[in-house]
């Protein structure tokens, strides 16, 4: 008889009933006794040998064998599908989409997610590859703050999506994969199932994913299910895998009283040990400047109230780097653009979720001689404050240099900031809130000047084509200004133009990069952020790489699929400009010259035509633009698409930077 | 776990610190009389443009010498960048020995960045005073 959970694989007798799928297509074709499972070894050789002796020798699903009438065709009756369960399971989470390129590993969660499920919370997603199901995800939650669903194949699903995973565990995004699997190999269809089964699957990714499971039981997978969004949402947050085996999902549920979704209670988040605090505090307080980096603090929009809060009590420098919205650009505290500068003043550094302390307070030259210098001041106290020291892996490096603080608070930043704000205002004396308002005059001075110093420096090449980057910021700028805009791209490739010209304020105006560097992230992971968007009335917007791209292109008719507004720009550079300066170091240094180095790097001959790309995907486009006064026109008719809830792209032909 | 880096250096967020390096180095001043003849006679712009291109000076400087994330504005101004600083330059910038790129090449380069036209200013912009 069947196992309680419905999982054929532990049924005590062997019984036809268990047998599913596999047994209609062989007994359609042969006519003769199907496969049994959960048999003694003897009886499954056994029964090997009649299945062999019987087996079909014309094709299987031929005309002809579909003329044979099967013997056992079977259906479901009185229970439901395993996978039914599971989106019991799965709704219970909270999903509100589910990412996926299909796969027969997970075609009966498919069919429950849309049958069963009603296709609403989640809502399928067509995705035309893993990596962008897993980079949506990534964007999606940047904004929502919540992971959705991402189904794969186990195996090749698996590959494909490995590298958006990497950047989300760099990234520090949860993110909820369910794999499909069959790990029973009698259940497997001989050629590509076999292919597509894995004896371990998360092995592949477990490196740099915080969590995974393959249950046994429905009831195994429910708890691990749990146990896995648990997991993810604990910071330091990072992606989970859950293993759906097909066995169970195909299978019937025998006993629905024995199955129990467990509630999902999501811990707190921990904040710093209080005397730890205080020290913070003190050092803070009688600082002469003190600087504040922050990094991926701003888990949400307090967040940034926190860090302003704090901020402006102590009259600090602040560096927000880019990887979050963390501080408003325009802010008068805001050092980002003189940041070494701000930095080589400090007498305190505080670091928060700050990845790469050290490489924020050293100086790293990539020659030929790599070496390195401090930024700051010797005896400049530095001060740790990120969940990152709760949680690492060892094998990728993406941890980066051991900085050498002075105090290390092992705990999430935005939950500790209002300790320390305290903390610090019970020490602020008279005397010292003079020193910080002139300390604070000549912070907003340099703000301004470094806008200013911006502003100047975006007049070159204003005219030029290719369209520089500044003109191009500046034009977006200029059509998205007054609306609820949220960029949704990286700025590291176009000089940070948008960081530098326009008026950051809000948390969803910024959501940062790849995290891993991995390229083939910008466009899906902005349509997976332009679908949280897209409720709340947002214009979504994004400065899409050339080269990212072309990883995947297929995100474009996702998009226009499912009606995702969002304004892609090409930065249309022709070529992978980054690895072209890399290549262009190392010649130099070989003495070789740079006259040869272009192949390989470059995207061109023939230039590819980014708007024809988007029509054929059924994407409003304008392009390409190679004249800067073009640029205006086009996107103020692309905003009105994207306003009307489309998808639509502008391509323009850019400077390298 | 994670980071927020830059994929060239930090040359995007040194802007400040480059420049000022550059400049306090004298190299501006020094690199005006180690310019061979044929630069101080003005070289061939024309060329110089193509090369400018060719030699990968616009992947960090772009095409008109305006600067950027990876590499500081060097035109109109040329004087700036300093030749003694190309052949060894103490910053993030790749070094172009006379071997990479002869010092005729160089005058020339020189010669097209100094016919670049200083930009409006940024009052006369709309787009960059809001």
């Amino acid at each position: 008889m069947q196992s309680q959970n419905g999982d054929p694989r532990s049924a005590a007798k062997p019984r036809k009933t268990t047998v599913g799928r596999r047994n209609f297509l062989k007994s359609a074709g042969a006519g003769a006794a199907a496969l049994v499972t959960g048999s003694t070894a003897a009886e499954a050789q056994q029964q090997q040998q009649v299945a062999q002796a019987t087996r079909p020798t014309t094709p299987l699903m031929t005309k002809e064998a579909e003329g044979v009438t099967p013997t056992d065709i079977r259906v479901l009756e009185n229970q439901r599908p395993g996978s039914d369960f599971m989106v019991d399971v799965i709704k219970s989470l909270g999903f509100e989409y589910v990412c996926a390129n299909p796969g027969s590993s997970f075609r009966s969660l498919h069919e429950s997610l849309l049958n069963y499920g009603g296709n609403k919370s989640p809502e399928f997603i067509t995705c035309c590859h893993e990596e962008s199901s897993v980079a949506m995800a990534h964007g999606y939650f940047k904004i929502e703050g919540k992971p959705l669903l991402v189904l794969a194949h186990g195996t090749v699903g698996l590959q494909h999506a490995s590298m958006a995973i990497y950047n989300a565990w760099c990234d520090r995004v949860p993110l909820f994969i369910v794999l499909g699997n069959t790990l029973d190999l009698t259940l497997r269809r001989p050629g590509a199932e076999w292919a597509h089964s894995v004896q371990d699957a998360a092995a592949m990714v477990r490196d740099y994913v915080k969590w995974d499971d393959s249950p046994t039981s429905l009831q195994h997978f429910s708890e691990s299910a749990v146990r896995a969004y648990k997991t993810a949402m604990t910071v330091p947050r990072a992606p989970v895998l859950l293993v759906a085996d097909l066995g169970l999902q195909e299978g019937g549920v025998k006993d629905e009283k024995a199955l129990h979704i467990p509630k999902t209670i999501l811990p707190t988040y921990p904040a710093g040990d209080a005397e730890a605090i205080a020290d913070t505090a003190r050092i803070l307080v009688n600082a002469d400047f003190p600087v504040i980096v922050a990094d991926r603090c701003a888990r949400t929009p307090n967040g940034i109230k926190l860090l302003l809060e704090l901020a402006e009590l102590l009259q600090a420098a602040v560096i927000d780097p880019g990887i979050r919205m963390n501080f408003p650009s325009r802010h008068p505290l805001n050092q980002t653009e003189r940041r070494n500068a701000a930095l080589a003043n400090a007498d305190v550094v505080l670091g928060l979720e700050l990845g790469d302390f050290w490489g924020t307070v050293n100086n790293y030259q990539d020659v030929l001689v790599r070496h390195s210098t401090p930024i700051t001041k010797p005896g400049t106290k530095m001060i740790s404050i990120t969940s990152g020291d709760l949680f690492i892996h060892s094998n990728y490096q993406d941890f980066q240099r051991l900085p050498e603080v002075d105090i290390a608070i092992a705990a999430d930043a935005e939950e500790t900031l209002p300790s320390l704000i305290e903390a610090c205002r019970k020490l602020v004396t008279g005397d010292r809130k003079r020193a910080y308002e002139a300390r604070g005059k000549k912070l907003a001075d340099a703000r301004l000047a470094a806008l200013a110093s911006a502003r100047d420096e975006a007049t070159y090449a204003w005219d030029a084509s290719p369209v520089s980057t500044a003109r191009m910021a500046a034009e977006i700028w200029n059509v998205i200004k007054d609306e609820d805009w949220s960029l949704l791209s990286d700025t590291e490739h176009f000089s940070r133009w948008p960081l530098r010209l326009w008026d950051f304020t809000k948390h969803h105006q910024y959501i940062g990069g790849q995290g891993g560097a991995g390229i083939g992230y910008g466009a899906p992971a902005a349509a997976g952020a332009a679908l949280a968007n897209r409720k709340y009335g947002r214009l979504s917007v994004t400065i899409q790489d050339d080269g990212d791209l072309m990883y995947a292109p297929g995100i474009l008719w996702t998009t226009a699929h499912h009606k995702i507004p969002l304004l892609s720009v090409m930065h249309n550079n022709r070529g992978y400009h980054q690895e072209l300066m890399h290549v262009q170091r190392v010649a130099n240094e070989h003495q070789r010259g740079v006259a040869n180095i272009t192949a390989g790097l470059t995207i061109n001959n023939p230039p590819i035509d980014y708007a024809a790309v988007a029509k054929g995907m059924g994407v409003f486009s304008r392009g390409p633009i190679v004249n800067p006064n073009d640029l205006g026109p086009a996107l103020r008719a692309a905003v009105d698409v994207v306003k009307k809830g489309e998808p639509a792209l502008i391509d323009v032909v850019t400077q390298p930077r | 776990m994670g980071t927020g880096f830059s994929l060239y250096g930090r040359a995007q967020l040194d802007r400040e610190n480059v420049v000022k390096r550059i400049l306090a180095t004298g190299l501006a001043a020094a690199a005006i009389a180690c310019v061979p003849a044929v630069a101080q006679e003005g070289g061939n712009a024309e060329r110089g443009k193509r090369l400018f291109t060719e030699d990968g000076c616009y992947q960090c400087h772009g095409y008109q010498g305006q600067g950027g994330g990876a590499g500081p504005r060097i035109a109109p101004r040329p004087a700036t960048s300093g030749i003694q600083y190309i052949r060894k330059p103490t910053g993030v910038m790749p070094p172009y020995t006379v071997n990479a790129l002869p010092d005729k090449d160089l005058a020339d380069i020189r010669a097209f960045l100094g016919t670049i036209k200083a930009p409006p200013p940024v009052k006369s912009i709309p787009l960059l005073n809001q």
